[in-house]
């Protein structure tokens, strides 16, 4: 049978589909949350360096992750929009911010709450420490430009550009602690392969997923409030169900 | 049990990572599901007030 | 689109590509000073500023690490297996502190040619494992060399120095 995919870009239709599919991923990231943890803490070993500390490591690393996929999600939203001038597509776009931005924040307190006993220091002026922080002003500019301008397809636009500018940022967060000398060390995840003990990637990598599948969750609920307002005065708003 | 909190020492550190990513998964949800029950009050209250564009 | 929208977007978009390009300049030039630190090597050739502080990184040098006996005062090497950087410090030192291992100190280079440090950060490294895996990696690795210094092939740089190679 084949779908219509089309369909789905229309706000009616993917504010029905959100509706259903929020809460299989709420539940889903909730138990993988639980497996994540458990294998985290009970499974996987002691590190030979880092002894107990490391396991920062499987909250820092998801969320360091997932601040820069939400980024270069939230970038492409608001190119197609810009480009294609699809409501749907700057209206996803504006949900992922926040989220992002969240991301992008537990990144950088956990990463503090790890330097510290392990480098000893909270915060350095590192290429890395930096690039991150200057993600998180890129979500936060985004979130603030888009809702000083009163009209939201200008709004829209205006916040698009700066997404597409503020993506650069992404490869170098990636890519500083090859280019520089930092202190913070290098990728554990790579293309290559990944140097980490069997039980601490499972562990991580169930973090990993749990987080996207809370981030999804969170997002669709989110874009099903910015669809409703957005859309309010439309045929379809005013027969749903839930606002009679 | 009191060892597995202490952590060898890094507690606070640990703790004060999974407690704020916690804290943030709460608030989160709360907000979007709160922005939801606003949005559609608001949505009611434009329909009763027959203001419909 | 009326010619004061056309305006407005036009400034934004002027400022944006602005905003840009101003990254881009910034980035290109601080393309070598983004680095956190210097390697002894950059240090003995003049690299590193002179008179005034600066951040030299690398490895603790094995068998380097001299506590003074009052407790407080450490001198060690660090070391990016070409050249050797003599370190003062006086302080509490970080928990992954350890010979061989990764370490930053910012300080000044005084007239001594000592590198009077005022802050010492460890530096570790993207491996996780367990201790019984690392003894096992360490063994190895001991065995390697030896085995390197019998037949004269000089032992492979260690890999824990990825900070030395740019």
């Amino acid at each position: 049978m084949a779908i219509n995919w089309f369909k789905y870009s229309a706000p009616s239709t993917f504010y029905e589909l959100a509706g259903k599919l929020a809460p299989w991923f709420a539940w889903s990231s909730a138990i993988l949350f639980v497996i994540g943890f458990y294998i985290g803490f009970f499974v996987a070993p002691t590190d030979a360096t880092q002894g107990e500390a490391y396991r920062i490591m499987f909250i820092h690393v998801p969320a360091s992750i997932l601040s820069m996929f939400i980024y270069l999600i939230m970038a492409g939203y608001a190119a197609l929009g810009l480009v294609f001038n699809t409501r749907l597509s700057s209206m996803m776009a504006t949900a992922l911010a926040p989220t992002g931005a969240l991301f992008a924040f537990l990144s950088l307190w956990t990463g503090a709450l790890w330097g510290k006993p392990m480098w000893g220091a909270w915060w350095v002026w590192d290429a890395r420490l930096t690039s991150e922080l200057i993600l998180l002003f890129l979500y936060i500019g985004f979130i603030a430009l888009h809702s000083s301008i009163d009209d939201p397809r200008r709004a829209d636009r205006a916040a698009a550009l700066l997404a597409i500018v503020g993506s650069v940022n992404v490869p170098i967060i990636y890519f500083s602690v090859k280019w520089w000398n930092t202190l913070h060390q290098g990728s554990t995840i790579k293309f290559t392969g990944t140097s980490m003990h069997a039980a601490m990637q499972q562990a991580m990598w169930s973090m990993v997923v749990a987080c996207w599948l809370y981030a999804i969750a969170v997002v669709l609920t989110r874009v099903r409030s910015i669809i409703l307002e957005r859309e309010r005065g439309t045929q379809w708003v005013s027969e749903l169900e839930e606002t009679k | 049990m009191s060892d597995f909190f202490a952590m060898n020492g890094y507690g606070f550190y640990i703790w004060g990572s999974y407690g704020l990513a916690l804290l943030i998964a709460i608030v989160e949800t709360a907000m979007v599901r709160h922005k939801r029950k606003i949005t559609l009050q608001q949505l009611r209250l434009m329909r009763d007030a027959g203001e419909e564009e | 689109m009326t010619p004061r929208r056309k305006k407005t977007m036009y400034i934004i978009i002027g400022a944006l590509a602005g905003l840009g390009m101003a990254v881009g300049l910034v980035l290109y030039a601080l393309k070598n000073n983004v680095s956190l630190y210097f390697t002894p090597t950059q240090v003995f050739n003049k690299e590193a500023p002179q008179g005034r502080n600066f951040r030299i990184g690398g490895l603790v040098e094995a068998g380097s690490v001299q506590r003074d006996p009052d407790g407080l005062r450490v001198r060690f090497n660090i070391t990016d297996t070409v050249r050797n950087m003599p370190v003062i410090y006086k302080g509490i030192l970080p928990d992954l502190f350890k010979e061989g291992k990764g370490v930053v100190a910012e300080g000044k280079l005084e007239e001594d040619n000592v590198f009077h440090a005022s802050e010492v950060l460890a530096k570790h490294d993207e491996n996780y494992m367990p201790p019984e895996a690392k003894d096992a990696l360490d063994k190895a690795a001991k065995a390697q060399a030896a085995a390197g210094a019998a037949s004269a092939v000089p032992a492979p740089v260690a890999p824990a120095a990825p900070a030395a190679n740019k």
